[in-house]
């Protein structure tokens, strides 16, 4: 037999069984039942407009705030982590290092429920304000790593042509360095806010009330008071749409950016 | 504010003396003395190796020397009481790999410094710009991106953006290395013209036709010192020293 015709069967053979496959699932399943738990109309109805007007908003509002604050942080300690000040980078590299190793859940435990109680401090916001206080810093230790990265991916000889300038090193890292350090970390920063979108879920442990809830803690209430699993799939599919455009967004970004560098 | 000083001519541009960098164990230079006068062409020869780019970048302390003394303008610039910016605004300092900033238009590249550091309006420093890029050739590239230009147009370009600053003087360190043979040209030529109007340059340089035309000084280093330094015309056609003489039968 010729190599181009054995090939040609193999391929035939692997679309049989994947026919065959689904073909066996379409039979076996008991397409009334899943309609029943996972796609109910009238429960789906039933959701709306809270699972817009609340959990979406409140889930785009919380990860926003979390990336804003994470941000900020995240710079600060990047360039932290770079200062020329001992101490400084000590600092730096320490709280990265426990917030990035802490799982996310117990540090929003800690600032929610630990910190007033053994200090009596209360983050702003109530329970939902800790639970975001708690995202800040655990992005901030991620952003910092990825911005540090970002700067020091910024080749030496454009410090070097700024300070020639005359320049002073704070002018050179805000006009020069950083703007150009932010390209090169828009693709894991993305990541990043993404992952955010997701750990908004988290803050479910620090307690939520009737206005606070975001998709996922909206969703599980739905479904418990329900008996049915349909808000499960809609919050599914909200989080797709929020976050499937952001991951295209960057794929444009990346490519206008090509050309300019 | 916005008007520069004239560079002074009372004092030597460049003073250098007994300049020693060490990176490590490796002693890269070893003893410099060094003096560019007000308005010279100093090049800088020497095999790969030599320190010759490590003692131009001494001169603006880009590189921290290990001992010895810089001046530049009289003024002591290893000093640690002087306001290095304030210095380096008035040395001009061209690049091999050209360096101009990637996210910033041509225009940006060349007023962002003047009006960050020396103050001027953006009138004022998109003027300046205007006229060193028509000085470079560069004219009709004035809203590019560099990625969208030649290596030879970058050079030029980051030649205007060192001018726009109105320096005192102009160090280069390998301007033409890392271009195509045939962009070298035009490089050159805005580097003549400079000279021509009397800027003074140091320049580290392989062109050794360059050197020979528009140098008023020659200098030959090798191993960290300087093995022989004079008329450009004189050390290439009758250099004195055995390791001259072999660097110049290699490249010429």
């Amino acid at each position: 037999m010729r190599r181009t015709t054995r090939r040609r069967l193999t391929r035939g053979a692997m679309y049989a069984l994947f026919v065959a496959a689904i073909g066996l699932i379409a039979m076996a399943a008991d397409w009334e039942r899943l309609r029943r738990v996972f796609f109910q109309l009238d429960v789906a109805r039933e959701q709306f407009p809270e699972i817009v007007t609340i959990a979406a908003k409140n889930t785009v509002l919380f990860t926003v705030i979390s990336f804003s604050g994470g941000l900020v942080l995240g710079v600060t300690l990047a360039l932290m982590k770079l200062s020329p000040v001992l101490p400084y980078r000590w600092l730096a590299t320490v709280y990265i290092e426990v917030f990035r190793g802490l799982p996310a859940l117990l540090t929003i435990f800690g600032i929610a429920y630990v910190l007033p109680i053994a200090f009596g401090v209360r983050a702003p916001g109530g329970s939902v304000g800790a639970g975001l206080v708690a995202l800040i810093m655990v992005a901030g230790a991620y952003i910092a790593e990825i911005v540090r990265a970002g700067i020091q991916g910024v080749p030496k000889g454009q410090s070097e042509a700024a300070r020639s300038l005359g320049m002073s090193p704070a002018r050179t890292m805000f006009f020069i360095v950083l703007p150009q350090a932010f390209r090169i970390v828009i693709p894991p920063i993305t990541n990043e806010f993404v992952l955010l979108v997701k750990d908004t879920s988290l803050l479910f442990i620090a307690g939520s009330t009737l206005l606070t809830k975001e998709i996922t803690t909206f969703s599980r209430d739905a479904v418990s008071t329900s008996g049915n699993a349909t808000p499960l799939v809609m919050g599914g599919m909200l989080y797709l749409l929020i976050t499937i455009p952001l991951t295209r967004l960057v794929a444009v970004l990346e490519r206008r950016m090509a050309k300019t560098r | 504010m916005t008007q520069p000083t004239p560079p002074r001519t009372d004092v030597p541009a460049i003073e250098i003396a007994g300049l020693y960098k060490r990176f490590g164990d490796n002693e890269v230079l070893k003893g410099i003395d060094l003096t560019v006068k007000a308005g010279q062409v100093v090049c800088v020869i020497g095999p790969s190796g030599s320190g010759k780019s490590t003692l131009l970048r001494c001169v603006n302390r880009l590189e921290e020397p290990t001992s010895g003394q810089i001046r530049v303008e009289g003024i002591d610039i290893l000093d640690p009481e002087i306001d290095l910016d304030k210095v380096r605004a008035r040395i001009g300092m061209v690049f091999q790999s050209f360096n101009l900033f990637p996210h910033l238009t041509v225009l940006r590249n060349l007023t962002i410094s003047q009006r960050r550091v020396l103050g001027r309006s953006k009138g004022e420093a998109e003027e300046i710009a205007r006229a060193n890029l028509e000085r470079v050739g560069l004219s009709d590239k004035i809203d590019a991106y560099p990625a969208h230009l030649s290596g030879g147009q970058q050079q030029r370009a980051a030649i205007a953006r060192s001018l726009s600053m109105s320096p005192d003087m102009m160090l280069f360190d390998e301007p033409t290395s890392a271009l195509d043979p045939e962009l070298v040209g035009d490089v050159l030529d805005v580097m003549r013209a400079l000279a021509d109007s009397g800027m003074t340059m140091m320049v580290v340089t392989h062109e050794m036709g360059f050197a020979r035309e528009v140098g008023d000084e020659l200098v030959f280093m090798d191993d960290g010192m300087i093995v022989e330094e004079g008329n450009p015309r004189d050390v290439l056609a009758n250099p004195r020293h055995d390791r001259t003489r072999a660097f110049l039968a290699k490249v010429l």
